[in-house]
């Protein structure tokens, strides 16, 4: 069973009919119980970090996220999440990845914030990047980023290189949504999905 | 590097595509979803689908629509026409559109931007302005298909909806829109100069040149066309080859 993370972000309808459109049935859930028994669990959303954190936090799903052992994959806000600490409001996050997520500071006016549209990925690793070609493009739209790290298994550039996606153990996490990013999107879900 | 976006866009009336489509082999051409997903594959980076219907029922059958379309295209879409205030926004987000576009509510009642903005973030409020070059020189907004002047002028109209919280500006000339003679390269590049958010070129779009002009001359972000995808008088991979052959940034 595939488990998506319910909370009060959106776009999360998005990520359900991509898993759909592969084949998956998933279920929406802030239930402890369910999303500790999911063989996978998908943690999407677009959003403002403080706003979601503190309905993590008081809906007991903090912890229940820091501590899940199959594997994850956050996406957009939701990799934000996982992190240490968002610039955003300046709000402490889940500190899965310990790194912190900061502002776009364009060094010239042509860089628009947020970055809206496709962008590319080069330096893939690991099984979720499988079949992904270099220099593929893929959706993205935010405001706050990673900086390249210890768990940066993809890179972007926009004013410079950043995390396009991070890795630690179970925790898998894209800041571009993968179930906007055509048939690339459709192949990193479906590697996730196989983990 | 960051693409630029080429965006077809489709009137939908009753739950129908309401501009011919000239597709070998379609289904069926007056699905909105076909269409969608036909045009996902042959490269559009976007999709715009505005509801030109006025009824109340036609309005019910957009919703539905939009979540089909939400479960069958895999790219990202905006979808328009017809919203008046806070509660259609909701309602076509949570059928599952990436992004609204609001257009004479907006300058209606300014402060809708700034709902949109703070209840579901800038980057779903698309700001679209149909604007005309006057003979004394001003572009002057329209609301209404054009059909009714305002007293904003583009630029500053353009700028306030920035300022309060628009995500990307979709700017159609009035004085370009159907003529095949290229966009309105030159407040195109005014609106770049003068704004820190996206600009969506519109109108006047007839051959591959004229999307390479938008992006060189006008610096638009993002090109947006009807007719000639629809007619297939522009083959959307044909022309993503060659922008990428003019060294355009473009995702192929």
């Amino acid at each position: 069973m595939i488990a998506v993370v319910k909370y009060n972000a959106g776009n999360i309808f998005s990520v359900l009919c991509a898993l759909q459109r592969l084949g998956y049935e998933a279920v929406l859930t802030d239930d402890p119980e369910m999303l500790n028994k999911a063989d996978k669990v998908v943690f999407p959303g677009v959003g403002e970090a403080r706003a979601a954190m503190e309905y993590l936090n008081e809906h007991g799903l903090s912890d229940v996220i820091r501590n899940l052992k199959q594997p994850v994959l956050g996406i957009c806000i939701g990799m934000q999440l996982l992190c240490r600490h968002s610039e955003e409001s300046d709000v402490d996050c889940l500190g899965i990845f310990d790194t912190d997520i900061v502002k776009f500071r364009p060094s010239t006016p042509d860089l628009k914030v947020p970055q809206m549209g496709w962008n590319q990925i080069t330096d893939l690793k690991t099984n979720l990047l499988k079949d992904v070609k270099e220099g593929s493009f893929v959706y993205y739209v935010h405001s706050y980023h990673a900086p390249l790290c210890d768990y940066t298994i993809a890179t972007t550039d926009y004013d410079g290189p950043y995390s396009a996606a991070l890795h630690k153990d179970n925790f898998y996490a894209t800041q571009f949504h993968p179930e906007k990013s055509g048939s690339v999107g459709e192949q990193i879900l479906k590697n996730f999905l196989e983990l | 590097m960051l693409a630029k976006r080429i965006i077809p866009c489709l009137d939908v009336k009753d739950g129908k595509t309401v501009k011919g489509v000239q597709f070998v082999n379609f289904r069926d051409a007056g699905d909105p979803v076909e269409l969608g997903k036909q045009y996902s594959q042959m490269g559009a980076d976007e999709l715009v689908y505005l509801d030109i219907t006025a009824s109340h029922e036609g309005r019910h059958t957009f919703t539905e629509l939009v979540k089909r379309i939400a479960a069958e295209v895999n790219i990202p879409f905006t979808v328009g026409g017809g919203i008046s205030e806070l509660a259609d926004v909701e309602r076509l987000l949570s059928a599952g559109a990436d992004k609204v576009s609001v257009n004479s509510a907006a300058v209606r009642h300014p402060e809708l931007i700034s709902e949109i903005a703070s209840r579901f973030g800038c980057q779903e409020c698309v700001v679209a302005i149909d604007a005309r070059l006057e003979e004394d020189g001003t572009w002057r907004c329209y609301l209404n298909g054009g059909r009714i002047p305002t007293s904003h002028n583009l630029f500053d109209w353009a700028y306030e909806a920035q300022e309060r919280g628009a995500g990307e500006i979709l700017f159609t000339s009035m004085n370009h829109d159907g003529e095949k003679k290229g966009f309105a390269n030159e407040a195109l590049s005014r609106l770049h100069d003068l704004l820190s958010i996206p600009v969506i070129a519109s109108g006047g779009a007839g051959t591959m040149e004229h999307f390479r002009d938008a992006f060189t001359i006008g610096h638009a972000d993002a090109a947006l066309a009807a007719s000639v995808f629809h007619f297939g008088e522009i083959p959307l991979s044909d022309l993503k080859t060659y922008l990428s052959n003019e060294k355009i940034n473009i995702r192929i």
